[in-house]
């Protein structure tokens, strides 16, 4: 069953990639569809299976490397943590595939799209079920190159391969980390097998290890170089700039991908590490400034920016910062819950968009769009149920996953935890705030396209409106339906729909009373749900203290949202116009969010411009210059000139030959004495 | 073991081939149909010798196997002495799988002298699987030396406008290094009475004379390697050299200097190879950066390949010279890997070549419009080249980078950033070539791969895929003899067994 749920998609991209010519567009999206289908079908059982009956499982598939010590084997490991991200994934994966079917209908290539497509849900379950990091290595170069590839498909395009190029290159340098990271993990540990590795956690918590001539705390060292690689992938400041432009892709992708899956590996990849993280303190305290800091400066950018997409990407970013703030304060069941509600609405979000821009014909420029809500009503609900969510509005699914990382936030009590509490509040103001901005842009007002435009506008067809019927589904009911088992502890502050958690329930009702005097023991059991794949040391249990923190830091994200609702409504629609003249009034600052704080000049002036001038010096100074010219060429033209001028010595006069002979004989018989030792 | 010198077999089947060749007369055409058909038969049976002995390599064997020995000089104590282990049997089933590859991708592209060019092909197989083979100083330094001859002719006689520049440049280079190599050995064979190889690494020379004879030997390696900053031959030796020379140059010379710094440098000289790894891991780390960057401003596509061909030979240095079973293994592994992988980005450039006759870079693009097959060969070699895992060319690069963060993370660190600069001229090379839009008419015309070559991409593929996902089928049979070596070294070095690693100047755990 695992097997299926992981390789049926492997199998409908082998199918649909080599046999996409015979067996046509049709064909090619069936088999592909029909594996997602299958697969996404298989994970819910596997989860049921998994998850309720406390089954977490490891199937060995084969070796992959052996080198002396080291020894890595191809594994499948479902526990609860991989099932949740199995489910996750290929439920949004199958939406998108159906949903691609619609939107891709008049693309030439739509059998090759499909497949990679597949290509990547398969690397991404390969690297949420790995029981070791280099198999977790594996799938994340693997849904790196799909990236590549789906980012690039309009491959005539130079903005896309440009694009395309830049996301696999920015994530190679997390990937550098991620790979130091691996190897200091084996040189450590001994051993990059998972459980291997967090059996030995604990008694390495107080080991130094020799780093580059500095004695560095082992884990800190571990941890800091993987979060490098987390940060490539799920776009931490930093490493970030690769994500806006990879909207170059077709919407399908950036929802599956740049939203949904793989920009969440990052954080899967600390939740899965947590049983070390926890042991390193500092580094939890980089993740929690960086994810703070990624959630504010994202939020930023997104109120200027006017690419439809572009600002929806920001949000992802936004939202990824969270994750990693709660990663950061031991919150990691709260960063996985957002995780999942976050991919049900930003899949939403991103396909809603997609839907937009299909009924504009192709168009993703806001300022060009405006007073369409009545012409597309569908799209245009699901868009605010997308919304409503991402902004935490109360009982939409990002109310919960968003308040509970806020909470344990402010509940970790250090410096780190406040301040990405205040910058969590201040992100939440604005993500509300360019939310509405984007609707009220995109919906309402007077139509700013021309009326050629106008006329085209039509609902998107019922394939892909359905996806996004399952999707909102999800972004309605997940946060309200899995609150309580993900992130409730001891006790539960919210009331939840307690369908699923039931069983659960009644096992801790029985536990409850001996929670109190067995804490420490219990503490690593106590969320049944996740049972051993999530590790929170006692002094780090900010889950359960976030149900007690002041009522007004529970109310605070809520009313933030609400207020950058109404401040949208002010600016776009009582007083269309006001905006305008306070970006003038605010210029730098404004200048500074929508050139999005200038990294990417500064990347290409630090980094992309030194690279080439280097090269090239080295190419035509260092190799033709030096070495060359002192080398071999030089010896060369040495050996030339020494030649011709020992044959211009053979004058063929006597008498200087005679006094050749005379001044040789006198050398030799100087140094004869001077060895001698006159 | 097999009842038939097989090795020998081997070695001088495509001899015979090339004998068989130059015997045959009459009409131009006939005898260039003949000659390729005959080269064709005598390199694919030799491979399937090879693959033979592949299937009856005992894995769990560390010492030579299918040995051969013959007096060959009985009163200079040399003879004639082949045998294989772990560490030579691939190099040996590369050089018989390229070579028929090699032929077959010359087919069309080679019209002039068409006989004289298999000849020298089938006698450069017959040099570099000698090589491999030979358990004798003398002969080895024989094949050696000997590959050089028909090399030489090969670039010198069918290759580009600049081909007597760099043909000499080649020859002069590695000839530089391989006189000094025939002093050491000489020396080698002063000192230690022998020129069998079995025996001199089991007796080790003094420290001091290790010292000097590392020092020689490691001139003749470096150049063939190439190892920075003796690399500037191969760079104009691919450019000038026709495709199947380059396939050969990347695919199988290069490897000579590893193989040699495996046979020779580690287990004989073991005190001046610890002595020198440093000088070692910072020439590596110098060549996987600095030719990386070179790479990037190439605008010529055999230039940039070959440039990185130097910085992937860099992580083999590297991992070699950790002297730890996850560099050793990783080394050999990745230059198994790399010659797959360089041989068939050559054999990629050769396809446009042919149908284009440039190798500038600007004159492509948009390839895969037209010629989507090409692009999705190209696209898995150059993933392959990028080291992406599930790839061959991933296994080897980590385990190198692995055995080099046991001795000190530093050098790790640093030479990992190749892989960062790696994927950025790869990608920036596929880009221009294969994507973008069709800007030169003439490239938007050129068909797609034909059934000639799709039977050539096909095996290496294959092979870059299968290797990559089950690279134990290598390394099973890699490590009984990459162990016996590293006992030797450890056992010269004063280094208890186990943990090479933990006595080195930075790196281990200490509380």
């Amino acid at each position: 069953m695992e097997i299926l749920a992981v390789f049926t998609p492997l199998l409908g991209f082998l199918l649909a990639f080599l046999f996409g010519k015979q067996m046509g567009d049709r064909g090619a999206q069936f088999v592909t569809c029909a594996g997602m289908s299958v697969a996404a079908f298989v994970s819910v059982v596997l989860f049921f299976d998994v998850v309720f009956d406390s089954d977490p499982r490891t199937i060995q598939l084969a070796t992959w490397m052996t080198a002396g010590d080291f020894s890595v084997n191809w594994a499948l490991r479902v526990d609860q943590l991989a099932a949740v991200m199995i489910c996750v994934v290929n439920i949004v994966s199958a939406c998108v595939h159906f949903y691609s079917i619609g939107y891709m209908a008049h693309d030439s290539c739509r059998a090759r799209f499909m497949s990679y497509l597949s290509l990547f849900t398969f690397a991404m379950l390969m690297l949420v079920t790995s029981d070791n990091l280099l198999q977790l290595f594996f799938g994340w170069e693997g849904v790196g190159v799909a990236s590549y590839l789906l980012i690039g498909f309009w491959n005539h395009k130079h903005s896309a391969n440009a694009a395309a190029v830049k996301a696999f290159i920015v994530n190679r340098m997390g990937d550098f980390g991620l790979a130091l990271g691996v190897m200091s993990a084996f040189v450590i540990f001994g051993s990059v097998q998972f459980d291997a590795m967090f059996e030995k956690a604990p008694e390495l918590a107080e080991v130094n290890f020799m780093f580059m001539g500095h004695s560095v705390h082992a884990l800190t060292l571990i941890c800091l170089l993987l979060f490098i690689g987390a940060c490539g992938k799920s776009a931490q400041l930093g490493l970030h700039t690769w994500l806006p432009d990879a909207m170059e892709g077709p919407t399908p992708v950036s929802a599956l991908i740049h939203a949904a899956t793989m920009v969440t590996a990052g954080v899967f990849l600390v939740a899965r590490m947590s049983p070390v993280f926890e042991y390193a303190p500092f580094a939890l305290e980089v993740v929690t400034v960086v994810g703070a800091l990624t959630a504010f400066v994202a939020a930023t950018i997104g109120l200027t920016q006017f690419d439809i997409k572009r600002v929806i990407a920001y949000s992802t970013m936004s939202q990824l910062g969270y994750m990693f703030f709660a990663l950061g304060v031991s919150a990691y069941g709260a960063a996985i819950f957002h995780l999942m509600t976050h991919a049900f609405f930003k899949a939403l979000l991103f396909l809603g968009a997609g839907s937009v821009i299909h009924a504009m014909s192709d168009e993703q420029d806001m300022r060009n769009m405006g007073g369409i809500w009545k012409l597309i009503p569908t799209t245009y609900v699901l868009m605010w149920i997308g919304s409503l969510a991402l902004a935490g509005i109360p009982f939409f699914a990002g109310y919960y996953s968003k308040d509970i990382i806020l909470e344990s936030a402010f509940a970790a009590h250090s410096g780190a935890g406040e301040f990405a509490y205040w910058m969590g509040i201040a992100a939440a103001l604005m993500t509300a705030f360019y939310s509405w901005r984007l609707i009220f842009m995109t919906f309402h007002g007077a139509p700013r396209a021309d009326e050629h435009v106008m006329a085209h506008v039509h609902e998107s067809p019922p394939v892909m409106i359905s996806s996004l019927i399952i999707l909102a589904t999800g972004a309605i009911f997940a946060g309200a339906l899995f609150y309580e088992p993900f992130v409730a502890g001891d006790t539960g502050g919210h009331e939840g729909l307690q369908i699923i958690s039931h069983e659960i329930e009644i096992e801790r009702e029985v536990e409850a009373p001996v929670v109190e005097e067995e804490h420490e023991e219990n503490i690593w059991n106590r969320f049944g749900f996740w049972g051993e794949s999530l590790k929170v040391l006692p002094e780090h249990d900010t889950l359960a203290a976030a149900h007690h923190v002041p009522e007004w830091v529970k109310l605070l994200p809520t009313f933030m949202g609400v207020l950058g609702i109404f401040l949208a409504w002010v600016l776009y629609i009582k007083r269309a116009g006001v905006a305008t003249r306070i970006a003038a009034v605010a210029g730098p600052l404004h200048r500074l969010f929508f050139h999005k704080w200038y990294f990417d000049e500064l990347y290409e002036t630090l980094f992309v411009r030194n690279a080439w001038r280097i090269g090239r010096a080295f190419s035509l100074k260092g190799d033709k210059q030096i070495i060359d010219g002192y080398g071999p060429d030089g010896i060369a033209a040495w050996s030339q000139r020494v030649a011709s001028g020992i044959g211009r010595l053979q004058t063929g006069c006597l008498y200087h030959y005679a006094f050749a002979m005379v001044a040789g004989l006198f050398g030799i018989v100087t140094w004869f004495f001077l060895r001698a030792g006159f | 073991m097999i009842g038939f010198p097989i090795l020998s077999l081997m070695t001088f089947l495509p001899l015979v081939g090339a004998l068989f060749i130059f015997s045959i007369r009459g009409d131009a055409a006939l005898v260039a149909r003949n000659a390729r058909f005959s080269a064709l038969y005598a390199s694919g049976f030799t491979f399937l010798l090879s693959l033979f002995a592949l299937s009856r390599f005992n894995k769990a064997e560390a010492e030579f196997q299918f040995v051969e020995k013959t007096d060959w000089f009985p009163a200079l104590g040399i003879s004639y002495h082949l045998g294989v282990d772990g560490i030579s049997i691939f190099f040996i089933v590369l050089s018989a799988f390229l070579t028929p590859l090699c032929i077959l991708a010359s087919w069309e592209s080679i019209k002039d002298r068409v006989k004289e060019y298999m000849i020298a092909f089938l006698v450069l197989e017959t040099f570099m699987i000698g090589t491999f083979c030979a358990l004798d100083t003398v002969l080895f330094y024989v094949f050696f030396e000997g590959v050089l001859i028909p090399m030489f002719i090969i670039i010198g006689v069918w290759g580009g406008p600049r081909r007597v520049y760099s043909a000499f440049k080649f020859f002069l280079y590695t000839l530089f290094g391989s006189v000094l190599m025939l002093l050491a050995l000489l020396t080698l064979y002063f000192k230690a009475g022998t020129t069998d190889i079995a025996v001199l690494l089991e007796n080790p020379v003094a420290r001091d004379l290790q010292m000097w004879l590392w020092l020689a030997f490691f001139a003749s390696f470096a150049v063939k390697m190439p190892m920075w900053p003796v690399h500037t031959w191969l760079p104009d030796a691919h450019v000038e050299a026709p495709t199947a020379g380059s396939v050969i140059l990347a695919g199988v010379l290069l490897k000579m200097g590893g193989y040699g710094f495996l046979r020779f440098s580690l287990p004989m000289l073991p005190e001046a190879s610890a002595y020198f790894a440093g000088m070692v891991y910072w020439l590596s780390i110098i060549a996987i950066i600095y030719t990386s960057l070179v790479a990037l401003v190439q605008d010529d596509m055999k230039k940039l390949i070959a440039y990185s061909s130097v910085a992937h030979m860099g992580f083999v240095t590297l991992g070699i010279f950790t002297a730890t079973a996850q560099g050793v293994q990783g080394g050999v592994f990745q230059m198994i890997s790399h010659g797959i992988i360089s041989g068939a980005l050559f054999l990629c450039v050769g396809v446009v070549y042919d149908r284009l006759h440039t190798r500038d870079i600007g004159r492509y693009g948009g390839l895969v419009k037209n010629m989507p097959k090409y692009a999705t060969v190209f696209m898995i070699f150059m993933l392959g080249s990028v080291g992406l895992p599930g790839t061959s060319g991933f296994v080897g690069e980590f385990l190198s980078l692995l055995g080099a963060f046991k001795v000190n993370a530093l050098y790790a660190a640093l030479s990992t950033t190749g892989i960062v600069l790696g994927a950025a001229y790869m990608l920036v090379l596929y880009r221009r070539v294969v994507f973008g839009p069709q800007d030169n008419g003439d490239a938007a015309a050129m068909p797609d791969i034909g059934m000639r070559e799709a039977a050539i991409f096909a095996p290496l593929v294959l092979l870059v895929l299968v290797l990559g996902v089950f690279p134990n089928y290598v390394m099973d049979r890699v490590s009984p003899s990459a162990e016996r070596m590293l006992a030797l070294y450890n056992k010269a070095n004063g280094i208890a067994a186990v943990e090479p690693a933990a006595g080195d100047d930075e790196g281990g755990i200490f509380p």
